[in-house]
């Protein structure tokens, strides 16, 4: 791991102006400002659109990292799982699963990924130009709460 | 130029075949096919059933927010709207052109853009249906398949991808939501450490894309029975070009050449397009069908994108792409190339064209120093045509006297190519369906002739659950026969479900 390199990546996705979408950034920017000075050397935090494949190269010297997105299914306020290099199909068009792009770094790299998690927060409506829901917004509170404990343990 | 197999004469009795959405298409889209009791296809459609609501986003908003609020239309050219946008409102501010400074940066932004969608489309999206064949396993059938097959390929086609994020980083400030572009210029130079960077990597970069160039030219030499026959017909191709015929992906003039490659029109302003273009609607799709006014809907459709501008140019003007494009015409002996595969060669000798754009402009000065803004005589309008990745995109806005949009007609390159999609289906399901049982080969066929068009049906949005494949089979007396789900882990859930309610 080179000297700039954070040890924890933490990467969430999502388009900010669609609706309980914006959860995955959201998540990112409160986490951002939330964390104490001392330890953001040691965060890096990435927001995109979606997750794409060159991902798989800020995965790179990482100790753990972090997924955050928004689901359509999970229970609410949010699931926390691990996240394990899997060879899914990828259906989901221009954008890979945090699972693929774990498969993409271990076939690229010749070596086992940095444990992951995946944080995902519970949303319900993702329309185009249309606010984050009151509901989404609880979840947000509540998942930023956890993933602040986590990082800091 | 007909619309056979668009509307079967007596619908009422033939089975359907939905496919819902097009995997690695973004957004929603859905094509349903209406075959007889002898499985041949009767009628062929690609819809698209989100509504989109672009408009509704953006009027009543400031227009200096628009460059940058655009962006979020589309999570996969997100560069393109906001240079779009950027070009429609240097016309309202009274600031076109742009200071040299400020055309040098937005050119590098936007064929760092042009480089790093056509690496995603070719290495990663394409490239599996292209390596491993049409009818390969599903679960192979995949970038990760990709990445454990031929590594080399894989990782040449993220590098290519990194370096195109890296040029857009630099210009546009930001890895996204970037905010370069500002109505009559842009808002920051390059530095020079930021500039040799780029150069550095250069040279590795321009081996790549000659490589890629390569792959697509041999996959059709390999098989050209194959990559001229499937999905091919013939239409009219419309693009940018420069004003003395050059391929021109920023900025410049419409020409359009019909399916034999005569001009039919040329040196059209782009303030001008509403003369040439009109839109039509269809009661089962979302997404309009534009055409050329003065042909009408069933003669003046046309294709847009890589196929267009390659062959809708005289030459390219950078020395190793212009090679490429003369092997390219010299393939069609005569005629033009209307092979959808064919996008894909295309779209290989545009990404080398960007590298060896974005050589030049890195030894540009005037992207390091000079006027980054100008300004002028306020103007209640503009257009903004660009050369997206996937083709012509149109931006067009009116803007009141408090500075708000009044009004505003997005056209984007997906549209443009929406009845040739269409076309592109039929031609499969013609070619390769009629007759035979349907398989998840025989389904991904239509895939790989969607996919060739890089389409992007949609917005960013890809919540964790979504349920990205969904095929129905619905009988010639309306009852749903078999439904087949197939979940983002490759999964297959099989049930007898309930219709899914899309008019066919």
């Amino acid at each position: 791991m080179s000297a700039e390199t954070a040890s924890l990546l933490v990467l969430g996705w999502g388009n900010r102006s669609r609706g309980d979408d914006a959860l995955g950034p959201l998540c990112v920017e409160a986490l951002q400002d939330a964390l104490p000075t001392h330890l953001k050397r040691q965060v890096e935090f990435l927001e995109d659109y979606q997750l794409q494949i060159e991902f798989a190269l800020d995965l790179v010297g990482r100790e753990r990292i972090l997924f955050i997105d928004a689901s359509l299914d999970c229970r609410a306020p949010f699931e926390v799982r691990s996240a394990l290099p899997r060879r899914d199909s990828s259906f989901s068009s221009h954008a890979l699963s945090p699972e693929a792009l774990l498969q993409v770094f271990v076939d690229l790299q010749g070596h086992a990924a940095p444990p992951a998690t995946l944080l995902a927060i519970r949303g319900e409506a993702f329309e185009l130009g249309e606010p984050m829901t009151d509901a989404a917004q609880a979840h947000l509170t509540a998942a930023v709460a956890w993933a602040l404990d986590w990082i800091q343990r | 130029m007909t619309f056979a197999l668009e509307t079967a004469a007596n619908p009422e009795g033939l089975r359907r075949v939905a496919i819902d959405p097009v995997s690695r298409v973004e957004g929603h889209g859905k094509v349903t096919l209406l075959l007889d009791e002898n499985n041949v296809v009767q009628q062929a459609r690609l819809h698209i059933v989100e509504f989109r609501g672009f408009e509704k986003f953006i009027e009543g908003r400031p227009y200096w927010e628009v460059p940058v609020m655009v962006q979020r239309l589309c999570g996969i050219c997100p560069v393109s709207h906001h240079l779009a946008a950027a070009k429609a409102f240097d016309r309202v501010v009274g600031g076109y052109p742009v200071p040299a400074s400020a055309d040098r940066v937005r050119r590098l932004m936007h064929y760092g853009q042009m480089l790093q969608s056509h690496a995603l489309h070719f290495f990663h999206l394409s490239s599996p249906d292209l390596l491993f064949g049409f009818d390969s396993a599903v679960a192979q059938r995949n970038i990760v398949g990709v990445a454990q097959a031929h590594p080399e390929v894989a990782k040449k086609g993220i590098l290519l991808r990194k370096f195109g994020q890296e040029v857009i980083r630099i210009t546009a400030g930001k890895r996204v939501h970037g905010t370069g572009a500002v109505p009559g210029g842009i808002n920051k130079l390059v530095t020079p450490e930021e500039r040799d960077l780029l150069k550095r990597q250069l040279p590795q970069i321009l081996a790549w894309a000659q490589d890629a160039v390569d792959i697509a030219k041999q996959l059709h030499a390999q098989n050209p029975a194959l990559y001229n026959n499937f999905g091919s017909f013939r239409s009219n191709l419309l693009s940018l070009v420069r004003a003395d015929g050059a391929m021109e992906l920023y900025d410049g003039v419409l020409r359009v050449r019909d399916d034999q490659g005569r001009i039919l029109f040329d040196q059209v302003s782009d303030q001008n397009y509403l003369e040439l273009i009109e839109e039509e609607v269809r009661n089962w799709s979302y997404m309009k069908f534009p055409h050329l006014k003065s042909l009408g809907r069933e003669q003046g459709w046309y294709r847009v994108g890589p196929l267009a501008r390659v062959q809708n140019c005289d030459f390219i003007a950078t020395p190793l792409a212009e090679i490429e494009r003369q092997a390219f015409v010299a393939w069609g002996q005569g005629d033009l190339v209307h092979a959808s595969l064919a996008y894909h060669w295309a779209r290989m000798i545009e990404l080398l064209h960007s590298v060896e754009v974005i050589a030049e402009l890195l030894d540009d000065p005037a992207l390091l120093s000079g006027d980054m803004v100008a300004s002028g005589e306020r103007q209640r309008s503009g257009v903004g045509i660009i050369e997206a990745p996937r083709g012509t995109l149109i931006h067009d806005y009116d803007v009141g006297d408090d500075d708000l949009v009044t009004r505003c007609n997005l056209i984007v390159s997906t549209t443009h190519n929406n009845q040739a999609m269409n076309e592109a289906v039929r031609a499969v399901a013609r070619d390769y369906l009629s007759g035979h049982e349907l398989t998840e080969g025989l389904l991904n066929h239509i895939e790989v002739a969607i996919r060739a068009y890089d389409p992007c049906l949609s917005c960013a949005t890809h919540a964790l659950g979504q349920m990205p494949l969904d095929v129905t089979l619905i009988g010639a007396d309306g009852h749903v026969l078999d439904r087949v789900q197939k979940a983002s882990d490759g999964q297959l859930n099989r049930q007898i479900a309930s219709a899914i309610g899309l008019e066919a």
